[in-house]
């Protein structure tokens, strides 16, 4: 399961809606062996296309070198399908190399500009890809961390 | 001295789960065939059977992408520090 703070999950649905109809990618790391995303770390899209993404390699490098340097590491890989369901592609399977990490899927294919409208969700899915096996997993939202697992009170749905 | 090279998550199952490797050679590809020699595995995760470096697999000398330094022929020396990291990419 993905344990996720309501601020990170905003932020990376806006960066989907907000690079739409490209695709958007990034990155929330967090302290080794944690499994907590902490850190969000929108990327560019080198790509800048509709259907693939790739981060840059030197945006890679300076990433990686900066999560070693705090003892990160890549706790949530995202990125957006815009015309697509929210679920990994082949392409995504097959370039997936951190099996320790939860890959998030955004579609932004039904919303890709925010409306306030009824219904205005982007979908938002998480998994693990290892060894080209794809496992769909749930998605609990938190307010945030300092609160831990107690129930909310503020209903958003 | 050697050349210092970071191990990814992903072949650390190769290194005994070592971020960080040595090795020593002339040229990135003699480095790698070093470093395989101590880690069998590694060499066919970066190099295709036609002996060119993966797509997905990107490689820097210090801070240079060796795609354009000459990819496997790219010079190393004592004291360089190598870092491997998968592509992160997909469509």
């Amino acid at each position: 399961m993905l344990r996720i703070e309501r601020a990170t999950y905003d932020a990376i649905v806006a960066h989907a809606r907000q690079d739409h109809p490209d695709e958007a990618c990034g990155v929330v790391a967090g302290p080794e062996g944690s499994d907590r995303p902490e850190r969000f770390i929108p990327m560019l899209n080198a790509a800048r296309s509709p259907t693939f993404y790739e981060f840059d390699s030197a945006d890679l490098l300076k990433l990686y070198r900066d999560m070693d340097s705090r003892d990160e590491v890549p706790v949530i890989v995202y990125h957006s399908h815009t015309a697509t369901e929210a679920y990994p592609s082949r392409t995504d399977i097959s370039y997936a190399s951190e099996p320790e990490a939860h890959y998030v899927l955004v579609s932004t294919r039904e919303h890709g500009e925010q409306t306030g409208l009824a219904g205005d969700d982007v979908e938002f899915r998480s998994f693990r890809i290892v060894e080209g096996e794809v496992s769909e997993e749930d998605v609990e939202v938190v307010e945030s961390y300092l609160f831990g697992h107690s129930p909310t009170t503020v209903v958003y749905d | 001295m050697a050349i210092q090279v970071r191990i990814p998550t992903i072949l650390r199952t190769h290194t005994g789960g070592n971020k960080t490797v040595e090795g020593n050679g002339d040229t990135l590809a003699a480095l790698v065939d070093d470093i395989d020699a101590q880690h069998p595995g590694i060499k066919g995760r970066l190099v295709t059977d036609e002996g060119k470096l993966h797509r997905f697999v990107n490689v820097y000398v210090n801070d240079e992408d060796v795609r354009f330094t000459g990819a496997l022929d790219t010079a190393v020396k004592d004291g360089d520090s190598v870092t491997i990291l998968p592509a992160v990419a997909g469509g």
